[in-house]
This record gives C-alpha cells, structure tokens and sequence, in this order.
C-alpha cells in the first residue's frame, strides 16, 4: 500500500496536467479532432455510396480516421514534454517511472476517446447509421487502449530523434495492425448485427493485445526512457 | 554529499569523461568551468540520474547511482539552461504538479513560500508561456527546491538571460545557497561563477584538471586561474601529442 500511494499519486498529477495544459492550449485536441472530421467528410464526398455500401465500410472508415488522429495527438504529447525539456523534469522526479507511462497513457486515452465521442455523431448524421450501441462502444474503449498502450511506448521513443514525425507512424502501424484489424472486424459485425458468436474471437483478440502490449510497455518504459 | 571516482562515460566509440574524480562537502557552492565539450553537461545528467556512467563510482547522500536513483533523485534539485516547466500551466500549477510528483507534504504552503523566495508571489496564476526567460529560470528555481533538495544540479542556468534577470537569479541563488545546500553548477560566465561559489573546478577533457578556492584565488582571479589551466593543459597535450 505504501507504494501504490506515491505510484497512484504520481499517475494521477501526469493525467491531471496533461488534461489542465491541454484545457487550456486546445492544440492537440483541436488539431485530431479537425483531422478526423476532414476524413469523414472527404470519405463521405470521395465514396458516393448506397446504404449498403455504407454500412459495410463505416468500420474501416471509422478506425482510419481513429488511428490517423490518434498519430497526431501521440505526436504531440510527448513533443510538449521534449521541447521544454519537462521529460527530464518527469524522469528526475522520485517516483516509479512507469506511473509516467501510465499517467501519459491514460491521458491519450482520454484524448482519443473526446475525439470519438464528437466524431461518432458527426458520422451518424453525414452516413446516416446510428453509431450509438454499446458493442460498438465497448470495441472503441478496447481498441483505442491497445492503440495508446503501444503508441505512448513508441512516441516516448520517437520524440527523442530528429525526424519523430515520421518515425511514429513507421513504427507504430506495422505494430498496431493486430488491434486495428481486429477493431476494424468486430465494429464490422456488431454494425451488421451478427451473433455474439461470430464477434467473440475479435473481441478476444481485442482484450490479449490490450493486456500483452499494455504489460509488455509496463515492463520496458524504463528502459526505454533511460539513455 | 557527493563522492565521484574514476568516473568514465563513453557514446559509443567517443570517451567524454575519462576517469573523473570529484568530491563537494555539504554546503559547498562547486562552479565546475570549462570550454565548451568538456563534459559539463554530460557529468551533471550522470550527477542528477539522468544517465548512467559506463565505469565508476557516483555516490549522493550515500546513495549509489544508478542503483539507488529513486533516492538519489529524492534528495536533488536540478536547472537546467531549459525551464523543465509547462508553458499551458500557471507557475502555480506548475509547482503544484511537481509538488505531487515530489510527494511534498503542506503543498500549498509551501509554493506560496517558494514563490516568495523566487519573487513571483504576484504572478502566481498567470501561465509560464507569458514569462521572460528570466522570470522562468526563477521559477525553474522554485521548481528544483520545491521539495527542499539537500543538492542543488545547476547547468549553465544563466545561459538566454540579460544582465537584469542574470542578477534577479544570482540573488535567488544566493539565497537558496545561503540555506545549507551543496550546489554544483557548470558555467561559461566566470565573473558570475566567481561572484556565486566557494570553489572552483576545471574540467577538461573529461578530468577535473585544477581545482581552486575562493579563498586560495590569487589577485588577478579566476579568470587568470583558467586560462593559466587550460593552456598548462594545451602544453601538455602537445608535449604528448607533437603536432
């Protein structure tokens, strides 16, 4: 117990300024909410679909647009901690230092799901579907960890080279695509109604990844944060 | 409070720090000066946890690095000649957040009085970002004795400020220096390292090649100290090393 305090009070002081500076600048959120609202909107102009059409392809559109923003906002995040150098003042602070991590993860989360829930209403109205079921819902909470649990790893990596731009999504996407394909199917199938059985191995494969890579960057933020 | 032995710190086939030794008492104000290269900066990341010596002792309040970090880290304060602070935050959030990171108990107390030390109690609310570059090192300062540190890193902390915020920060200094604290801070600017600290050391070419009290400094001072150094170091250098 007396180590979960200072671990739960440290993860909490990252999300709870990595929430306050973002209340105030807007930037990053701005910047992945006006990104994925464009990809709606060109998808929607780009593929002059039927209903059925539509419907089959919402999925696909859905998680592109989750995952191209949520590149952005990683970006981000951890550039604001290398400019000023306020990852030294992290790393020098007396804590564990995967509470960081966490803290920073969870952070990304929040700020990948403010973008789905202003872009799946969005979506509802320009494709005309009803997004809003809890299937659905539940594949966005599952899949976007498992993003963010890789991709607050990886940007931590990235931020520290010249060209982490372009390094991130390199990356990031040949690692994700498990968790992308996975979301991708099982939002496909609860979109189209099918039966829970046909669901359960994506949703599956969804909760593994979430656990195996969300361990897997507990055990190496150490490492990868050290010089 | 500080104990350095034979401390080596290579990147991959480069040697920056070749067998230094270096010991501070508590209490003791080190300026460890030198051209730029020397390993400054790369000694104090090895000091403040930041980076791992590849050979040697590093030990802090009798803490080994980088075994016993996380305590070492406890008992340091670091500046570096980058704020470590959020420009979307107030200088008050800032310190709250570092507070909570730190674990430091009487949080709110405890900023108004270091705000107070650092002279920026009026601006407590308005966010880093519309700071002078001064006003910030000031808070930078606040920041790294918030959680009242024992060692106190300073890494070329004047370095962007004019004459006026060079001066505000001296004070600060002084005042945090006054209070019993071993400080170590790397600097280019020799008459402010004079005016600061109880001692001097030359690091060249990754040792500390002379070292010199306050005290011990002849009449013509520290500048004369080292540049008589570093060309005593140049002359041995080429008598190794004919050109």
């Amino acid at each position: 117990m007396n180590q979960v305090t200072p671990f739960l009070r440290a993860l909490g002081a990252v999300v709870w300024k990595d929430l306050a500076a973002e209340w105030r600048s807007r930037e990053m959120l701005s910047a992945m909410l006006v990104f994925a609202l464009l990809v709606i909107l060109i998808f929607n102009f780009a593929l002059e679909l039927d209903p059925v059409g539509r419907a089959n392809i919402t999925a696909g559109i859905l998680w592109v647009t989750f995952t191209f923003a949520g590149t952005l906002g990683l970006n981000r995040s951890m550039a604001v901690e290398k400019d000023r150098g306020c990852l030294d003042g992290l790393l020098l602070a007396p804590v564990d230092r995967t509470a960081i991590y966490f803290g920073k993860a969870l952070a990304n989360w929040l700020f990948m799901l403010s973008v789905a829930v202003i872009v799946l209403p969005v979506y509802s109205i320009l494709y005309n579907i009803n997004l809003f079921q809890p299937g659905l819902l539940l594949v966005i909470l599952l899949g976007s960890e498992g993003y963010v649990a890789v991709g607050t790893l990886l940007s931590t990596m990235s931020v520290q080279t010249r060209t982490r731009d372009i390094l991130l999504p390199i990356l990031l996407f040949p690692i994700v695509i498990p968790v992308v394909v996975a979301a991708v199917k099982a939002s496909g199938n609860f979109l189209a109604g099918l039966e829970m059985a046909e669901i359960q191995p994506w949703l599956n494969l969804l909760i593994v990844y979430d656990v195996v890579f969300t361990a897997v960057s507990f055990m190496v933020f150490d490492a990868v944060v050290e010089e | 409070m500080i104990e350095v032995r034979s401390l080596v710190k290579r990147f991959g086939p480069k040697t920056v720090l070749r067998g230094l030794d270096f010991e501070v008492k508590q209490g003791e104000f080190v300026a460890l000066l030198g051209p730029n290269g020397a390993g400054k900066t790369t000694f104090l990341r090895i000091l403040s946890s930041l980076s791992r010596q590849t050979l040697g002792e590093v030990k802090i309040a009798g803490y080994h690095l980088p075994h016993q970090s996380a305590a070492v880290r406890r008992r340091l304060g670091v500046v570096s000649h980058l704020p470590l602070l959020y420009g979307d935050l107030s200088a008050e959030e800032n310190l709250q957040f570092y507070g909570r990171m730190y674990g430091v108990p009487g949080l709110v107390e405890r900023i108004s009085e270091v705000l107070e030390l650092v002279g920026l109690t009026a601006r407590r609310r308005d966010l880093v970002r519309t700071f002078s570059r001064g006003m910030q090192q000031r808070l930078a300062i606040g920041r790294a004795i918030l959680h009242d540190p024992d060692v106190l890193l300073l890494d070329e902390p004047h370095t962007g400020l004019d004459q006026d915020a060079c001066i505000m920060l001296d004070d600060v200094l002084r005042q945090v220096a006054v209070r019993g604290r071993t400080v170590v801070m790397t600097s280019h600017d020799l008459a402010r390292a004079q005016d600061l600290a109880s001692r001097f050391d030359i690091l060249t070419r990754g040792r500390i090649q002379a070292s010199v009290r306050q005290s011990e400094l002849a009449a013509d001072g520290l500048l004369a100290f080292y540049r008589q150094t570093l060309e005593s170091n140049a002359a041995s250098l080429k008598e190794v090393k004919p050109v």
